[in-house]
């Protein structure tokens, strides 16, 4: 049981950029102009322009409704459009058309791992919206003289899940965030990697005392700095014995603090009223048949992987953390078996999968950034026992820094096991050359043995596997 | 005045051009004022193509005059307000996409209350619209120029949009045939919203017929509005001289205090006139009637509050000195707004904010929903209701407009058709001490036909549609 010693309760609400749409949520302006300059899709509707009207992308509710069942929501029998009144230069038409009453779905959960084991989160709802457009400062927003409005980002289809306030530590936060965006990525709806996919805020609160809001997170290592800062100033407020105030802070990024924006007192009235331009949608109907398209989601893959072949739970976990590498460990499977005509052992796929990932992630690459048929040539030469452990690794290395093909480092670098006549040959020189050492051993120095094993592979340059020439110095030591 | 039909000849013969001349000369030597914008070049260089390369449309070389709240690319569109100085719209309602396909020439923008709020067309930024039966009257509105440019022949046909009665008031006041159609009709795409859930673009002319012609052009559904419905008529060959058997529901609500004497019986008259000539009279009760003008005032200013919000200076239209944004668009909306479109604004946020949106926007809702049942009702035994379209002949310019109250309560007899969403035509049925009187014939949801059949009949039997007003 996790006693959670500060009573902490957080609830974030996570606005999910549906950008693996082709359009924008009203209009059919596309969501590819990431490269593209500034205000150039853009049309009447996404502009706002007088006299245009919303028109809703029946691909965006079928996503959305997606995203709901993923998150073991009830979708709701209809949902209907309403309008957000507040003025801001972003916002084209002086209101965000959002959800109120009859959200798309509401009422799921995702688990996770909780300080205490497995930790189920409640998600309260999860609604639509339109994206706003994006304010561009020179410098600073509080030194620029002027703000640049672009436009392309307006109307782009916005998923805001808000969860239950039941997470209880910045951790179990993060691994919230981690989770959602694990499982937003297995239903193909949303591109992490893109600017602005994921934004946070961060309802916190201790001891049962009031709330602050914190706007402004852009990743999840943000959100747990921002949390746990959070946690430290409401605790030195109530130690000096002040109350907690319900307000909305803003964080900084770059100090890792929040700020206070405004009291909640003279928060605005948005005025919320059902949009006459968009007619309530019936969705029941859809949902069964979008269930069936539901893919298998991380948590059902992980329990698969450990099943069907017997790797280990964290094996498994870290692999299907990411859809890329839970796909790319099963396609190499099968690779490796069209290719070779033989069935690699999943156990030995997954430590090798997991030390290009190291050494990918070292070199903050990419998966992109390694051939996988040099990947299947590297696991055949270990395979067949042509390489050592060791060299595969440098294999690994040399390719990603300096290229090549993986026979190619073989060769150049002599990395062929060597035969075990030649083994015998540098085993018998290491002892005759380091009489101490065989006394030592013989003396009852285990250590001593490791120095005869670095002598040895000395000789062969590193191409002798080493609990090879060990079992072989054993031998000749009697 | 010609008709479409006889212009239609005429164009035939090859002179599209000379007819766009005529008008063109009648509105510039007017004293009306019924146009904000005059499209002259674009309307002689359209004619002229029509000339000399044809065109199989069915309003082929027809001048449409257009309210100033209906986008048209390219040609300059204010809603009759400051706030929109120098704004040319780059893209096209789907009703100027429709005309042109058609072969109709724009002729020019027509003068409007503010914004499409007011029945007297005097809010209007570039002053008042008047009345061509009598200059020192209001046209009535908000679509006040349009129906005065029809009257004043300075335009054959013209849009107007009705939001609570802005295309029928002005009809009446200047006896000329308007339609408010069923919601959901006509495309809404880049009709300028005062209150979406209400309005309509309809069309004017001096006949039935042409009104009909002109309807088959604009109506239809449109993907870009999704509260446009896929309904494919041709109004034109539901236009017979028959009311045999037709069933006239009579609300007597609509005839009570503060109308107009006269009004009562030239509505009673052409009642009895539709009665002679096969049609049956029967009582219906609508008994909500009278809760109707607050609920439409408080949905339609609660709705603007919003729709307005969009206009800040920034990216088109009126612009202040640059500071911050606070004060540059509070001082663009504060120099922008007229009077009567700032009342709207304000009450409108009023009615929706929090504590007062259940006592305010949630009840004017669920008096909607009553009024509905109330025609509903009504409809189970009558085919149409006859009603006066306004309670009164036009009104002097100046009379009201320092009394808005007594402005909103002119609108007594017209919003409740909004706020049920049914179609209705106006027509004219007489006169007052020379000045035009309307009545509408209230339809069915999407039963046009009907209504237009009535009207149709009343005319072809009547000649107070061919009276025309003189010295103009
Ligand atoms: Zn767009």
């Amino acid at each position: 049981m996790y006693e959670n010693p500060d009573g902490v309760m957080i609830g974030l609400e996570v606005h999910v950029q549906l950008n693996k749409l082709k359009t924008k949520v009203f209009c059919g302006c596309t969501t590819d102009y990431h490269n593209d300059p500034p205000n150039s899709h853009v049309c009447p509707v996404c502009l706002g322009l007088p006299g245009a009207l919303p028109v809703i992308n029946k691909k965006a509710v079928e996503a959305a409704i997606k995203v709901g069942l993923a998150l073991n929501c009830k979708v709701e029998e209809h949902t209907q459009f309403y309008r957000k009144n507040y003025y801001y230069p972003d916002l084209p038409k002086g209101f965000q058309i959002t959800q109120y009453d009859f959200p798309i779905s509401s009422g799921g959960y995702i688990v996770i791992e909780g300080e205490d084991g497995e930790h189920r989160v409640g998600i309260t709802r999860a609604h639509m919206e339109e994206d706003p457009g994006r304010l561009v400062h020179e410098g600073t927003i509080d030194k620029s003289k002027y703000t640049l409005i672009d436009y392309n980002r307006s109307g782009m289809a916005l998923l805001e899940v808000v969860s239950d306030p039941d997470m209880r530590s910045p951790k179990e936060a993060r691994r919230y965030l981690d989770k959602l965006r694990n499982i937003l990525e297995y239903l193909d709806v949303f591109d992490g990697n893109l600017e602005g996919a994921l934004r946070v805020d961060a309802n916190i609160s201790i001891m049962g005392g009031q709330r602050a809001e914190i706007k402004n997170i852009s990743s999840h290592k943000g959100a747990e700095r921002a949390l746990l800062y959070e946690i430290v100033r409401q605790k030195n407020v109530l130690r000096r014995g002040g109350v907690v105030v319900l307000e909305t802070r803003h964080f900084d990024e770059a100090r890792e603090i929040t700020l206070s924006m405004r009291s909640k007192e003279e928060a605005h009235d948005y005025r919320y009223f059902p949009e006459p331009d968009l007619v309530p949608l019936k969705i029941s109907g859809w949902a069964p048949a979008i269930k069936e398209t539901l893919p298998e989601l991380p948590d059902a893959r992980r329990m698969r992987f450990v099943e069907q072949y017997g790797i280990k739970d964290d094996q498994a976990k870290s692999l299907t953390g990411e859809l890329v590498w839970a796909n790319y460990f099963e396609d190499f499977l099968k690779a490796y078996k069209d290719e070779y005509k033989e069935k690699l052992d999943p156990k030995l796929a997954v430590a090798w999968i997991e030390v290009l990932k190291g050494e990918l992630n070292y070199r903050d690459l990419t998966v992109d950034a390694f051939k996988k048929e040099d990947m299947l040539s590297i696991l055949e030469l270990l395979v067949s026992k042509k390489i050592t452990e060791d060299g595969a690794v440098d294999i690994i290395r040399t390719l990603l820094d300096k290229g090549g093909s993986p026979d190619e480092i073989v060769a150049e670098k002599g990395l062929l096991k060597v035969e075990g006549d030649i083994v015998s040959t540098a085993v018998e020189e290491a002892i005759k050359e380091n009489p101490q050492a065989v006394a030592d051993y013989k003396a009852g120095k285990e250590k001593a043995l490791n120095s005869l094993v670095g002598a040895v592979m000395k000789k062969t340059k590193g191409r002798a596997d080493a609990r090879a020439a060990r079992e072989v110095l054993l031998g000749k030591l009697g | 005045m010609a008709t479409i039909n006889e212009l239609k000849e005429r164009i035939h013969a090859g002179s599209s051009e000379e007819i766009v001349a005529e008008y063109l000369e009648r509105i510039g030597g007017s004293k009306l004022n019924a146009f904000i914008t005059v499209a002259k070049e674009n309307a002689r260089k359209c004619a002229k193509e029509i000339d000399s390369e044809g065109h199989d449309g069915s309003l082929a070389g027809i001048p449409v005059a257009i309210k100033d709240n209906i986008s048209t690319k390219g040609i300059l569109t204010t809603c009759a307000s400051k706030i929109l100085t120098g704004y040319v719209p780059p893209y096209d309602a789907h009703v100027i996409e429709r005309l042109k396909d058609a072969g109709a020439v724009i002729i020019g923008k027509t003068n409007m209350d503010e914004f499409a709020m007011g029945t007297s067309t005097e809010t209007s930024f570039y002053g008042p619209t008047r009345n061509p039966w009598d200059l020192d009257r209001v046209p009535g509105g908000s679509s006040g120029g349009s129906a005065a440019a029809v009257a004043g022949g300075e335009a054959p046909l013209a849009l107007g949009s009705d939001t609570g009665g802005s295309v029928r008031c002005p009809a009446s006041f200047c006896g000329v045939v308007g339609l408010k159609p069923t919601y959901g009709v006509i495309s809404r795409y880049g009709l300028i919203s005062y209150a979406n859930s209400l309005e309509q673009i309809g069309p004017f002319a001096t006949t039935v017929r042409d009104i009909a012609m002109l309807f088959d052009v604009i109506a239809g559904y449109d993907a870009r509005d999704s509260t446009s419905v896929d309904k494919d008529v041709n109004y034109s060959s539901a236009l017979k001289n028959d009311v045999s058997g037709l069933k006239i529901g009579v609300p007597e609500e609509y005839f009570g205090e503060g109308t107009d004497e006269n009004v009562n019986k030239a509505v009673w008259n052409a009642i009895q006139k539709l009665e002679d000539l096969g049609a049956t009279r029967i009582e219906v009760k609508m008994p909500h009637t009278k809760y109707a003008l607050s609920a439409y005032y408080i949905i339609a200013m609660s709705e603007a509050s919003s729709n307005l919000a969009r206009f800040d200076g920034m990216r088109y239209g009126l612009r202040a000195e640059d500071s911050d944004w606070h004060s540059t668009f509070s001082q663009v909306r504060a120099a922008g707004f007229g009077d009567e479109v700032k009342r709207r604004i304000l009450l409108g946020t009023y009615a929706l904010s929090a504590g007062y949106h259940d006592k305010y926007y949630l009840k004017a809702l669920k008096v909607r929903t009553l009024i509905k049942q109330d025609f509903e009702l009504a409809f189970k035994d009558a085919d149409v209701l006859i009603a006066p379209t306004m309670p009164y002949p036009a009104f002097r310019l100046g009379e009201k407009i320092d009394d808005p109250l007594s402005l909103y309560l002119a609108d007594v007899d017209t919003v409740p058709i909004n706020l049920a969403g049914v179609p209705s035509i106006s027509v004219p049925c007489g006169f007052s001490h020379g000045l035009p009187i309307g009545m509408q014939v209230i339809g069915k949801h999407f039963d046009e036909a009907t209504i237009l059949r009535t009207a149709y009949t009343f005319e072809e039997n009547t000649d107070f549609h061919t009276q025309q007003p003189e010295g103009l």
